[in-house]
């Protein structure tokens, strides 16, 4: 990769190519594996281990579980939510500390 | 790119090879974190013990940021969201199972691996007590895998790539990030559920091979995302990455 520079960043079309490319790696199992409800890996985990040790019980109980999948999405929505909010803040906050800043020059954030 | 019959060829030996694979796959992978109660306690307690310097490292240094770096606040921010973002989106892998990525790669490279281990483990924790996804006996063990080994990997991979190359040092930090993850995770269910004949390397073996499959594409993903949030900062808040140190020593 020659083209990385100290402070340069990518140019749009490689933007544009890597979001690209996270696209098909998402939906390309989609499309190839057609039959696959695509269960989360940790509520099969417990089935494998069931598999190797057939006599494993968990001995301690969440202490507080959904009462369902349709309430589990909720929260985990809710946890994407707060993550993408407060990125989009800041985006947006230094936006507008820069539109704010008397030279218009990207410099040192005022103290 | 279709056109060329060699690279068509290869591209059709790649697929060929990965339906392949996901048909061995019945069993499922170990993906993500263990569940609740289903570690044995002395190994609970035992990744409890190894996780809690870090902790206690990761604390000191945050409360070192907060009085004496004010000013890096937002940007901890932006780490923490980073890693809350990731860890809730379960995607799709071509084993016909959903992992997640962890997005600690990023807060690695922009703060080291100590304070990750304190911010990931908070991700973790809102999981166990929210969604009962992980648990609180299991909560060393995940913190361990996820918000130090990932963390530490990273860190040690942006060292000594970032001299070569920027970009691949930012995507190998993360991607690598996810993998060691999900390893240590393997490594960990095999050491508590050792294999009845092959022991815990058959245990691995066993694990590690079905979730390789799983995580590799997810880790590539997990790759991507990190390089276009590092990207958007560099554009957007370049000051701050360099207060931080993190535009410093690269190529």
């Amino acid at each position: 990769m020659k083209d990385a520079k100290p402070s340069t960043s990518l140019s749009p079309w490689i933007v544009l190519t890597l979001i690209a490319l996270f696209a098909l790696l998402t939906v390309a199992p989609l499309l190839w594996l057609e039959n696959s409800e695509f269960p989360g890996a940790d509520a099969l985990a417990e089935e494998a281990i069931q598999e190797i040790a057939p006599d494993v019980e968990p001995w301690f109980q969440p202490l507080w579980e959904p009462p369902g999948s349709e309430t589990e999405s909720l929260l985990f929505a809710l946890q994407a939510a707060i993550g993408a909010g407060f990125i989009g803040y800041f985006f947006g906050w230094q936006r507008g500390r820069k539109e704010a800043a008397p030279t218009g020059r990207r410099g040192a954030p005022p103290a | 790119m279709i056109s060329k019959p060699s690279l068509r060829r290869r591209t059709m030996q790649i697929a060929t090879i990965t339906v392949a694979l996901s048909l061995l796959a019945t069993r499922p992978a170990h993906a993500m974190h263990i569940m609740e109660g289903f570690l044995p306690w002395p190994w609970a307690l035992f990744w409890w013990l190894m996780t809690l310097p870090f902790w206690i490292w990761g604390v000191r240094r945050l409360v070192f940021l907060m009085r004496e770096r004010p000013e890096t606040r937002m940007m901890l921010g932006v780490a923490g969201a980073f890693t809350f973002v990731l860890s809730a989106l379960k995607l799709p892998s071509v084993t016909g199972s959903s992992s997640h990525p962890t997005g600690t790669g990023l807060g690695a490279i922009l703060f080291g691996p100590a304070v990750m281990s304190v911010i990931g483990s908070i991700a973790l924790l809102f999981q166990a007590l929210l969604i009962a996804h992980g648990g609180l006996t299991t909560l060393g063990a995940n913190a361990f895998s996820m918000a130090v080994v990932g963390p530490f990997v990273a860190w040690g991979v942006w060292r000594m790539m970032r001299k070569r190359s920027l970009w691949l040092a930012v995507f190998l930090a993360a991607a690598l990030a996810n993998l060691s993850t999900y390893v240590v995770t393997s490594a960990q269910l095999a050491l508590a559920y050792p294999d009845a004949t092959s022991g815990f390397i058959g245990a691995l073996m066993k694990f590690g091979a079905i979730f390789a499959v799983t995580q590799i594409p997810l880790a590539i993903s997990e790759g991507i995302l990190t390089v276009l949030l590092f990207n958007a900062l560099q554009s957007n808040a370049a000051a701050e990455l360099r207060s931080l140190g993190a535009l410093e020593n690269v190529a």
